[in-house]
C-alpha cells in the first residue's frame, strides 16, 4: 500500500464514520428508534399490514421476526434480542411472566382466534356437520392440541359435539394451524379445522365449505402480547403496544377474522353456525382506517 | 431417565421405517447406481443431478411438493387412488415412499462409487468364465464392492432416522404411524417439555454417534486389510 493510498483510505474511514455517527445523532433527534419484535407465524400478515401503519405514523422502524411460539419462548429464555413477543397463546406469556422475563404487568390479550370447520370441496360442510357425524370423510385435521391453541380448541369442540371418540381415528395433526391449512387447502384432508383468519387472509372465504364454530363451544383462543425486559426503556416499544389497544389497531385485527377483547362478538360478521356457502368480502382485508 | 408409552412407540416406529427405507433403497438405489457407473449415456449427468437434488433442496420444501404430489390432484395420488391403495400422506407407506426419495443418494452415490472403482476388468475375466450377468453380480460386483454396500446402508438408515422436515409435512402427526422420534422431540420442545426432548435426543445422540463410528471403524479396516494396493 502506498502513502497515497494509506491517506486515502484514512480519510475514507473518518468520513464513513462521520455519517455513521450523524445519522445515529439525527436518529436521537427524532427519537426514531428500531426494534426486534418477536411474533407468531399464524399472525404474520395481520402484523405486516399493522407494522405498516405504525410505523408510518410513529417514524420508528419495527424488524419482525416470525417464529413458532414454542420456538420464540426458547429464543427468549436463552438471550434473543426481542423488545416484544406477540404469542399465538396464553400459555408462553404467562410462562415468561413466572419466570420474571417480562416487565409486570406488560400482559395483554391483543387478539382472539376464530376456529372455523373448513373444506374445499362444496357443501361438504353444512350446519348440521352431517359428514362430520357420519364419519364420511377421509381426514379431519386440526392442529396439534397439545401445541396449538387451535388444535386444542377443535378437540373441545369435538367433546362438546360428543364426536371425539367416533372422529378420533381419522384426524391428522399439523404442527401448527398453517400446516393443518396446508392439509386441507392441498385437498389431503377432506375436513380441517382451521383459523378463520387463515381462510379470509387467502381468499378462499368463497370456495369450498365452512362452519364458523359458535364461540360458546371452547374456550377464548386469546393471543397475548408481552413487553419483555429488554425492551423496557424503549419508547419504540412502549409506542407500539400502546398503538395495538388503539381502536385503529383493533379494526386491522378485525379485518383479518380475529376478534378483539372490547369488540367480542358484535364486530365479527357471523357469530352463529350457517350454511354454506358463505361469502365474506374479501376487502374486509383493507379496512379504510 | 424414563420414557413415556408415546416415546417408546415413536422409537420403534422410526426403527421399522429405517429399516423398511434401507430394504427398499438398497434394491431400488443399487440399478441407479449400476447404469449411473456404467453407462456412456449424455442422460448420466441428469439422472444423476436428480438423484442428488435432495442434498440440496430444503427438507420442507421437498415435503410440500410431495404433499401435493401424493394428494388428490397430484400424479402420485391419482396414480396410488386408481392403483386403490388410497391416497399416501398420513400413512406409514407414505413416509416410507418419500424417505426413499429423500434418502435416495445417500445410497446411490456410495455404490455407485463401489462399482465405478472396480473397472471393467473384473467383469471382463468372468465373462470369459462364463459367468453370466447376475452370475457375476452376486458372486464378483457384490463381494468386491461389498464396502460401498455396507456404506450405503448404513447411511440410508441413519438418514431416515434423523429425518425430521419431510415427515412434518407428510405425516400428520400420528401415533404408531407417522409419529417418529424427530416429531416427537419437536413436540416436546415446542411443549416447553424439555425433561423429555433431553432424554429423547440423548438417545438419538448416542444412536446416532456408535452408528457412524461404527461406520468409520468399518472404513478402516476395510482400507488397511483388502486394499493393500492402496485402491
Amino acid at each position: 500500500m502506498t502513502a497515497k493510498q494509506l491517506l486515502l483510505s484514512t480519510v475514507l474511514f473518518f468520513a464513513g464514520s462521520g455519517l455513521w455517527i450523524k445519522q445515529l445523532y439525527a436518529a436521537e433527534i427524532n427519537g426514531a428508534e428500531e426494534i426486534n419484535v418477536a411474533v407468531a407465524s399464524n399472525f404474520k400478515p395481520v402484523m405486516n399490514d399493522l407494522v405498516a401503519h405504525f410505523q408510518q405514523q410513529s417514524g420508528h422502524r419495527v424488524k419482525l421476526s416470525f417464529g413458532s411460539s414454542g420456538k420464540i419462548f426458547a429464543q427468549i429464555k436463552y438471550g434473543a434480542p426481542f423488545y416484544i413477543f406477540f404469542s399465538a397463546d396464553q400459555a408462553k406469556p404467562i410462562a415468561l411472566e413466572q419466570e420474571g422475563l417480562i416487565e409486570p404487568n406488560s400482559r395483554f390479550t391483543y387478539a382472539i382466534g376464530t376456529l372455523a370447520l373448513w373444506s374445499t370441496k362444496k357443501n361438504f360442510v353444512t350446519e348440521e356437520l352431517l359428514r362430520l357425524k357420519s364419519g364420511d370423510f377421509n381426514k379431519l385435521a386440526m392442529a396439534n392440541p397439545k401445541l396449538a391453541p387451535y388444535g386444542a380448541a377443535a378437540v373441545e369442540v369435538l367433546d362438546h359435539l360428543s364426536l371425539t371418540a367416533s372422529t378420533q381415528p381419522k384426524w391428522v395433526q399439523g404442527e401448527n394451524i398453517a400446516q393443518t391449512y396446508q392439509f386441507v387447502s392441498t385437498g389431503n384432508a377432506d375436513l380441517g379445522f382451521v383459523a378463520l383468519s387463515q381462510i379470509i387472509d387467502k381468499g378462499h372465504s368463497n370456495s369450498g365449505s365452512i362452519w364458523i364454530v359458535p364461540e360458546a363451544f371452547h374456550q377464548p383462543i386469546r393471543q397475548d402480547v408481552v413487553l419483555l425486559k429488554r425492551g423496557k426503556n424503549s419508547r419504540a416499544a412502549a409506542e407500539l403496544l400502546q398503538f395495538m389497544r388503539s381502536g385503529e389497531a383493533k379494526k386491522i385485527i378485525e379485518a383479518y377474522g380475529y376478534k378483539t377483547l372490547t369488540s367480542t362478538s358484535k364486530t365479527i360478521p357471523i357469530t352463529t353456525p350457517i350454511t354454506t356457502p358463505i361469502t365474506i368480502p374479501i376487502t374486509m382485508k383493507n379496512p379504510e382506517v | 431417565m424414563s420414557f413415556s408409552e408415546a416415546d417408546i412407540a415413536a422409537i420403534w416406529l422410526t426403527l421399522k421405517l429405517a429399516s423398511t427405507v434401507t430394504v427398499l433403497l438398497l434394491i431400488i438405489g443399487t440399478p441407479i447406481a449400476w447404469w449411473l457407473a456404467k453407462t456412456q449415456s449424455w442422460l448420466k449427468g441428469p439422472v444423476g443431478a436428480v438423484v442428488a437434488l435432495p442434498l440440496v433442496l430444503p427438507p420442507t420444501v421437498l415435503g410440500f411438493y410431495l404433499l401435493l404430489a401424493m394428494g388428490p390432484n397430484g400424479f402420485i395420488g391419482q396414480l396410488t387412488e386408481n392403483l386403490g391403495w388410497g391416497l399416501l400422506p398420513f400413512t406409514f407407506w407414505g413416509l416410507v415412499v418419500a424417505s426413499v426419495f429423500y434418502s435416495l443418494p445417500f445410497v446411490v452415490q456410495p455404490i455407485q462409487n463401489a462399482i465405478e472403482s472396480l473397472g471393467d476388468r473384473p467383469l471382463e475375466v468372468a465373462a470369459t468364465l462364463r459367468a453370466g450377468p447376475f452370475d457375476s453380480f452376486f458372486t464378483v460386483v457384490l463381494p468386491l464392492a461389498k464396502s460401498g454396500f455396507i456404506t450405503a446402508a448404513i447411511l440410508g438408515f441413519a438418514h431416515t432416522v434423523g429425518e425430521f422436515g419431510v415427515v412434518l409435512m407428510i405425516g400428520g402427526n400420528i401415533p404408531g404411524e407417522t409419529r417418529v422420534v424427530s416429531v416427537q422431540i419437536y413436540d416436546h420442545v415446542e411443549a416447553l417439555e424439555y425433561a423429555q426432548a433431553h432424554a429423547l435426543s440423548g438417545v438419538m445422540i448416542a444412536f446416532s454417534f456408535f452408528v457412524l463410528l461404527g461406520l468409520y471403524g468399518f472404513q478402516r479396516k476395510q482400507t488397511s486389510f483388502l486394499s493393500p494396493r492402496g485402491v
